[in-house]
């Protein structure tokens, strides 16, 4: 066993280094799809019949087909077919951003829906125009009840950051399986990036709790939240 | 021409092999995984202390780390130990035990929104627990956590894809072969992605038709 | 010799098949408090509304101030509706801002004025509703008297002309009536212009200058309170008034 414990502790600063990079690809999803996500939901609420019709359309696609497909489709396809030269780290952010805004535009129009019909009409009779009671009374509403949600979509964007492997991005499991292959210490390497996952995920959660806990309007709490 | 004749010689029969491994793949890992749930989640709201406290450390563990890891662990990593899987059933394994872990997540809520009358009720009549769980409880339970499990399911379809990384040739490897010796990624991920569109499209009618047909009237509960 | 400020002229809404509102007209005066009464269903709710255009009218002409209200043009509708304040039967108070910022947020995001500027005029607002100490809750923190006293606070303060209240004290408690009606007692003295749906005629009578009973999306009669209540013509205003009189007569 000693073996497989100095092989970590040497692979450990490589490994953690890779973390790094998940957590870039994990943030930069995260805020593509919440700058795409936040406008859909709008729009899927608000929007005229044939807008909502091709947001819902968008959402579909996005959500039924594999992360995996995704990448290959952008990374050698795509890309090639449109002679753009992306690194596959860009490409992992942009696909994961737009398959989480699929995502995250159905956690706010849950929000969004959920919320009293009556803060609209009270901004409209304020003289409010739409869009200003959209961005002043129903969004701040909206995304502090979309918190739960979003601290959901980071563990499993976190997760699925994994799978960018595929495409050499030099994340936590890439590192590991170069390594693994190298020591020959497979299962200690693969628990140890497990292991790591593991502390994200919780200390990624822990902070949105707080972030939550925060932002949390005192002696308020929706109902069917 | 020429094209036509290479879809119908390579891509059409090597994309339909693909197909039919993944189905191998999603319906048992999607039924075991469905059971390993139910009785995850049952353990983790009636268990004894100790039965619970080792299934919510199993969830912890399983919805903590990404599915990538598993399989790498179920595939790669056991050899280490001496235990050699197949590509397949490291795929299933991995694919049941991970869905497990969350399909108990949707039992448990549902186990816990039952009142505590019908407990009650049942304990009045003189069933014993496990009675009162199988026949009262879970029948009113798994209604509730349909929708939750239905999109447990079909997330399973579309990481089902995940087994071409453990070498497990499925739809999206077999793609990826055709891909790569013929150059076409664009065309051939398209189709692939199509074929999972369909395959998740259809699931979730099969599952909203499976919830409209079990819903009792009056017992209110909410699709996701 | 009275200013009108506010004239409707045929406003009809229907939906689906059924006709809400069937043609009303009214003439608003400077100062005027007019209560609007009936049957829940007349349509008093919708013809504040539409008033406002929260709900759009399927015909009739509004005029403020002798200028005709062009609802279409989205400039001219967001104008009127600062010069026309609502109130709600259920507050709709602005739930992740406190008592202050429901109060100032019209101010500064409608009326763009500075925020020192906004938040000095929110706090007199909300001093003359009487909240001035609660002035940093929320609303989740507030009673249902004290939050509607507030909502009355954030109408008040974009000045407007007009103020429609629709069942103002029907969501509270009875104890709670007391200090929004005091609120609004205080408006009127102030020569506040309004139009007030409610049930309580004790409190209607006593401040009202007409009252208009409604049912069935028309105005059925209207007069003084002293005609409406004790010498009515129309037998269904004489019904619904001693109904009414049993169960909410009492209140002031």
């Amino acid at each position: 066993m000693p073996e497989s414990v100095i092989a970590i502790g040497d692979a450990l600063p490589y490994l953690l280094e890779g973390s790094l990079v998940t957590l870039i690809v994990v943030v930069g999803a995260m805020v593509l799809g919440l700058v795409l996500g936040v406008p859909l939901a709008a729009a899927q609420v608000y929007g005229p019949p044939v807008l909502r019709r091709l947001i819902g359309l968008y959402v579909w696609f996005f959500r039924g087909i594999p992360l995996l497909v995704f990448l290959f489709l952008f990374y050698f396809g795509l890309c090639t077919a449109l002679d753009v030269n992306l690194s596959a780290f860009t490409v992992a952010i942009i696909v994961l951003g737009l398959i989480s805004s699929a995502y995250q535009s159905q956690i706010f129009r849950g929000a969004i829906l959920s919320l009293p019909e009556g803060q609209f009409k009270a901004a409209r009779a304020l003289g409010m125009s739409d869009l200003k009671a959209i961005c002043f009374i129903v969004l701040p509403q909206a995304l502090r009840l979309s918190i739960p949600g979003w601290s959901n979509e980071y563990s499993i964007i976190l997760k699925d950051s994994a799978v960018t492997y595929a495409l050499g991005v030099a994340e936590i499991m890439a590192r590991a399986h170069f390594v693994a292959t190298r020591t020959y210490q497979q299962l200690p390497l693969y628990l140890a990036a497990g292991v790591i996952f593991l502390i994200l995920t919780y200390a990624g959660t822990k902070g949105l709790r707080l972030l939550e806990e925060k932002v949390r309007i005192p002696g308020y709490s929706p109902q069917g939240f | 021409m020429e094209e036509w004749l290479y879809i119908q010689t390579e891509v059409y029969p090597a994309l339909m092999k693909g197909f039919w491994v993944s189905l191998q793949l999603i319906l048992p890992s999607s039924i075991l995984g469905l059971f390993i749930g139910i009785m995850i989640g049952v353990l983790r709201v009636y268990g004894s202390r100790p039965a619970m406290a080792a299934a919510n450390t199993y969830v912890a563990l399983f919805r903590g780390v990404p599915l990538v890891v598993q399989l790498f662990i179920w595939y790669f990593g056991l050899p280490y130990i001496k235990i050699y899987l197949s590509p397949f059933i490291a795929a299933v394994l991995g694919f049941s035990l991970c869905s497990g872990a969350y399909h108990s997540e949707y039992v448990r809520g549902a186990l816990l929104s039952i009142r505590r009358g019908q407990m009650l009720a049942a304990q009045s009549l003189g069933f014993t627990k496990v009675q009162m769980i199988f026949s009262i409880i879970l029948p009113q339970a798994i209604r509730r956590a349909l929708p939750g499990c239905g999109n447990e399911i079909i997330y399973l379809i579309k990481y089902s894809s995940l087994a071409y990384m453990i070498t497990c040739i499925e739809l999206t490897g077999q793609g990826k072969i055709l891909a790569s010796n013929s150059f076409k990624y664009t065309e051939i991920f398209l189709i692939i992605g199509a074929c999972y569109l369909a395959m998740t499209s259809v699931a979730s009618l099969v599952l909203n038709r499976v919830e409209d047909r079990l819903r009792l009237p009056g017992f209110e509960h909410h699709r996701i | 010799m009275p200013t009108p400020i506010l004239r409707i002229e045929n406003v009809s809404k229907r939906y689906g098949k059924k006709d809400v509102l069937k043609g009303v007209s009214l003439t608003v005066n400077k100062g005027d408090l007019k209560i609007l009464i009936g049957p829940s269903g007349a349509g008093k709710s919708t013809l504040l509304q539409c008033i406002n255009f929260l709900v759009k009218p399927d015909e009739g002409r509004i005029w403020l101030d002798g200028q005709e209200v062009h609802y279409a043009h989205k400039r001219d509708l967001y104008a009127y509706r600062q010069k026309v304040g609502m109130i709600f039967q259920d507050f709709n108070l602005f739930d992740h801002l406190n008592a202050l910022e429901n109060v100032r947020i019209g101010m500064v995001k409608v009326r763009g004025m500075g925020n020192p500027e906004a938040k000095e005029r929110a706090v007199m607002e909300l001093e003359r509703v009487g909240l001035r100490e609660h002035m940093y809750k929320y609303p989740a923190q507030l009673s249902g008297g004290q939050k509607q006293r507030v909502s009355i606070a954030r109408a008040l303060a974009m000045d407007p002309k007009v103020m429609l209240l629709d069942e103002p004290t029907s969501a509270l408690d009875p104890e709670l009536i007391g200090e929004v009606h005091s609120v609004i007692r205080d408006l009127g003295n102030n020569g506040m212009t309004m139009i007030m749906a409610t049930h309580q005629i004790g409190f209607a009578s006593s401040l009202a200058n007409e009252i208009i009973f409604m049912e069935d999306g028309r105005i059925l009669e209207r007069g003084t309170p002293e005609m409406i209540f004790c010498h009515a013509e129309n037998a269904r205003t004489r019904e619904f008034c001693s109904k009414i009189t049993e169960l909410y007569g009492e209140t002031r």
